[in-house]
């Protein structure tokens, strides 16, 4: 596990994609951290990993697409991406097949990664 | 320590939002400093001026506004969250016409800057609700 920089933060994604608007509040406040050009990186925990399904089609919801909106993370400079392997096998998702790339950990290794930073902002 | 809080957690579901209100409290009276305190998402409505709570239950707003009021405690609501739930200031009332202004004068509306400001210039940052 690498180690991080003081004060770089972490966001933790445990929502699913449309349940409520807590998914979309995770996802805005990496984006303002990157435009801010502050150090972050992205765990998505839980039930969380529901926001890295393929093929999401929520217009049928009349909600804008989380997926396309994370596929954009790595063009802000947000290249730390973590899920939750267990979670993933949980939901029998591929992913490979995620809206960005994500680095899968244990659950031993999400506890490396929490303890690494200051500061958790929990969604 | 010098602390940032975010509540996420309306006052009127559960007792997230106490809690965090009164860790702000403990912080406090242990020597702690805090640097701001950021409302997010459905807490937000720990600003409302308007919401009535019945008289056998605590006032979840006083706890918040003795903080700013005795401590001088930032108290900084997100504006996109402040707008969905209908926390508005003179200012956002006038600009989206609506009635009547809902927020009490202890808070202040900005953006998520200010999260990231709190992130970067605190020690520890506690999330309450989400």
């Amino acid at each position: 596990m690498q180690t991080t920089a003081n004060n770089s933060a972490l966001v933790i994604i445990r929502q699913p994609p449309y349940s409520g608007s807590l998914a979309r509040a995770g996802i805005d406040t990496a984006l303002a951290h990157a435009a801010f050009e502050r150090p972050l990186e992205v765990l998505f925990m839980g039930d969380g990993v529901l926001q890295l399904l393929p093929d999401q089609a929520p217009e049928s919801l009349g909600r804008k697409s989380l997926a396309r909106l994370l596929a954009s993370l790595p063009l802000y400079g947000i290249e730390q991406v973590y899920a939750d392997a267990e979670a993933a096998t949980r939901y029998r998702l591929d992913l490979a097949r995620a809206p960005l790339a994500v680095v899968p950990l244990t659950a031993s290794a999400m506890g490396d990664l929490l303890r690494a930073h200051d500061n958790l902002l929990g969604f | 320590m010098n602390y940032a809080l975010l509540v996420m957690s309306s006052p009127a579901s559960g007792a997230c939002a106490g809690t965090a209100a009164r860790f702000a409290r403990a912080l406090l009276d242990a020597g702690h400093h805090i640097q701001r305190v950021f409302f997010m998402d459905e807490g937000v409505n720990c600003a409302s001026t308007l919401a009535v709570f019945p008289q056998d239950e605590s006032a979840p707003l006083q706890a918040w506004v003795e903080l700013a009021e005795q401590h001088r405690i930032e108290l900084v609501l997100c504006v996109t969250s402040a707008l969905r739930y209908g926390i508005l200031d003179d200012g956002e009332a006038r600009r989206h016409e609506r009635p009547a202004a809902s927020i009490h004068p202890s808070f202040t509306i900005s953006g998520l800057g200010q999260l990231v400001d709190a992130v970067a210039g605190s020690d520890r940052l506690v999330t309450f609700g989400g």
